[in-house]
């Protein structure tokens, strides 16, 4: 079952402000990385996918139901954690998860043993019972998470997640995410505009810039495929370029680098048999393995 | 002491394959917590200590109504003229309450956690105000039932205690009007603001500041203007719909009622339908845009 489903989504705001455009794009069930800069259009995708906003053109589709048309369905299976603060001060975080599940449609018993289950799977135990107004941002975003999960949802949708929290905090909220993806069976969206965070714990990734889709894709074949070699060689590069590219290998430049695709360990003979054939003195010869946010930091430089 | 024996397992997350309820049921649960927090219950107990002097009050007024009937035999306070008398008291009432319910929501940006919910955008203002309503006439009604019981078991016979629940009915509807105007007003100010003081600032203002309109259209020399007066404020319009409909239970000898309605009664009962119906849909309205932020 495909887990979001766009087509052609487009959505332009009453000011006239295009906020997501011709967005087409299929994920899978797993954890979702939607990466993109602040006003990219994420929180936009957030609110159609709830259905609080109405498609201006396009589909959408979520655990195979339409938000605009079955809301409420959609909303029952669906947990949203906000990126602000969204939590009553004087309230304690028991009540309030335990209010909140009876809202999404649970019976007040099992609204409360799950907002207590949901409080001890993010890490709160006897703390729960005090007012939230006291709790430190990290407390905060993990009552944040619970109140997401009480009425155990089928996909989670989280803004910025690790918003405010020092480094300990993030990577305690991520693997918590991470363990939601993993062991509780529950599908996960994870927004951020920090690719390094998501790409961490990511199945699978989509970017977005400006409304429109960047890229979509498993995270296993966008780094597998940036496997790369660089070749500097003192002099002669050019002569290393044409040659490469008269065996077939796609050759790119960066600066006075050679980057070769590394398909098998062929390629390095490859390189080094026409190095020394044109007998050119080899600076270096490395691998490298590109981390996402380079390749989607070349795609955007050839973009503009 | 015994040895602690048990063991705690960690088993895990559960999936919840039970029943979700309807739109009926959170309706319901929605609408208890609010009336729950219109008394402070369920909140820290500062938030409480309003609510319950007001209560405090009007059930002392009363107890103090009823005991001063039963030694000296007369009535002197009916149980619609319970309501008239005890207005300032449900005005700071309302504007305690309503910005509790909707202002703080909207303060603390819970909303969103509302409205991502199977919860349509309507049901949230809609519980709300039926919130405050049922505890606004819960705050006039149970005084007068206090007063009929204290009626019922000094009257003699049967009969009288017939002919005083006759009296207490209109009363309890008579509170009834003045819990519905009220509320819809009150909590459509409320939510115009996050901020609780200006809401309850806000609240006062509309109510109060009213006033000196009707006093203003009582001494203008023409009849019609003056009739047609009490319309401008909602206390003194609800007061004419009183009128209009029982005014011998409200005007008394021990208590005239000052507003002279002439033949206007129909239009003060049309004027108090139409503010209703005008806050209730401005009141959605206001609800349609915040659940889409």
């Amino acid at each position: 079952m495909t887990l979001i489903a766009t087509e052609s989504l487009t959505k332009v705001y009453g000011g006239g402000v295009t906020a997501l455009s011709d967005l087409t794009v299929a994920v899978e069930p797993g954890i979702v990385g939607l990466v993109g800069a602040n006003g990219a259009g994420k929180s936009t995708l957030i609110k159609l996918l709830l259905g609080l906003l109405t498609p201006t053109r396009g589909r959408i589709q979520v655990l195979g139901l339409d938000p605009t048309a079955d809301t409420a369905a959609v909303r029952a299976r669906v947990g949203y954690m906000p990126e602000h603060d969204c939590l009553p001060p004087d309230l304690s975080a028991a009540e309030l998860v335990t209010h909140l599940g009876r809202i999404s449609g649970l019976p007040r018993t099992v609204a409360r043993e799950r907002a207590s289950e949901a409080l001890r799977h993010v890490g709160l135990h006897e703390e729960r019972h005090r007012p939230v107004g006291g709790y430190s941002t990290g407390m905060k975003q993990r009552v944040k998470l619970a109140q997401a999960l009480v009425h155990d949802p089928d996909l989670l949708l989280l803004d910025e997640p690790t918003n405010g929290l020092d480094p300990a905090g993030r990577d305690a909220m991520l693997a918590l995410v991470q363990r939601i993806g993993t062991e509780f069976g529950i599908s996960v969206l994870v927004c951020s505009h920090l690719l390094g965070e998501v790409e961490r714990i990511c199945d699978t990734l989509v970017a977005i810039e400006g409304g429109r889709l960047l890229r979509a894709d498993h995270i296993a074949a966008m780094t597998s495929a940036t496997d790369v070699l660089a070749v500097e060689v003192s002099e002669g590069t050019e002569a290393l370029a044409t040659r490469l590219a008269a065996l077939d290998l796609p050759v790119g430049r960066e600066g006075r680098l050679l980057l070769v695709p590394l398909a098998d360990q062929g390629t390095y003979d490859l390189i080094l048999g026409a190095v020394a054939e044109l007998d050119l003195p080899l600076h270096r010869l490395d691998q490298r393995r590109h981390r996402v946010a380079e390749l989607f930091a070349r795609r955007e430089h050839s973009h503009a | 002491m015994p040895e602690p024996t048990g063991v705690i397992h960690d088993i895990g997350y559960q999936r919840y394959t039970g029943p979700r309820l309807g739109r009926r049921h959170v309706f319901g649960a929605l609408y208890l917590h609010g009336v729950r927090t219109a008394f402070g219950l369920g909140r820290s107990a500062k938030a409480k200590i309003f609510p319950w002097l007001v209560v405090g009050i009007v059930l002392l007024v009363a107890a103090a109504v009823t005991a001063i009937r039963s030694q000296i035999g007369e009535v002197i306070m009916t149980y619609a003229q319970f309501a008239d008398a005890m207005s300032w008291l449900v005005i700071f009432f309302v504007a305690v309450a309503a910005p509790e319910l909707v202002s703080r929501d909207m303060r603390s940006g819970v909303l969103p956690l509302y409205f991502s919910r199977p919860l349509p955008h309507a049901d949230y203002p809609l519980a709300k105000l039926l919130a405050l309503a049922t505890a606004l006439f819960l705050l006039l009604g149970a005084p007068q039932l206090l007063m009929f019981l204290g009626g019922a078991f000094t009257a003699d016979g049967m009969g009288a205690v017939w002919d005083e629940l006759l009296d207490l009915l209109p009363g309890l509807l008579y509170a009834g009007l003045w819990a519905v105007v009220f509320s819809s007003v009150g909590l459509l100010i409320a939510s115009l603001t996050g901020k609780r003081a200006f809401a309850a600032g806000g609240i006062v203002a509309v109510f109060l500041m009213t006033t000196p309109i009707v006093g203003i259209l009582t001494v203008l020399p023409s009849q019609t203007a003056n009739q047609l007066a009490g319309i401008a404020s909602p206390p003194t319009l609800v007061q004419g719909v009183g009128l209009w409909t029982m005014r011998d239970l409200l005007v008394t000898e021990a208590n005239t009622a000052d507003l002279d309605l002439g033949p206007f009664g129909p239009v003060y009962a049309l004027a108090a339908v139409a503010l209703v119906a005008g806050c209730v849909a401005l009141l959605l309205a206001r609800y349609k845009k915040v659940a889409a932020r």
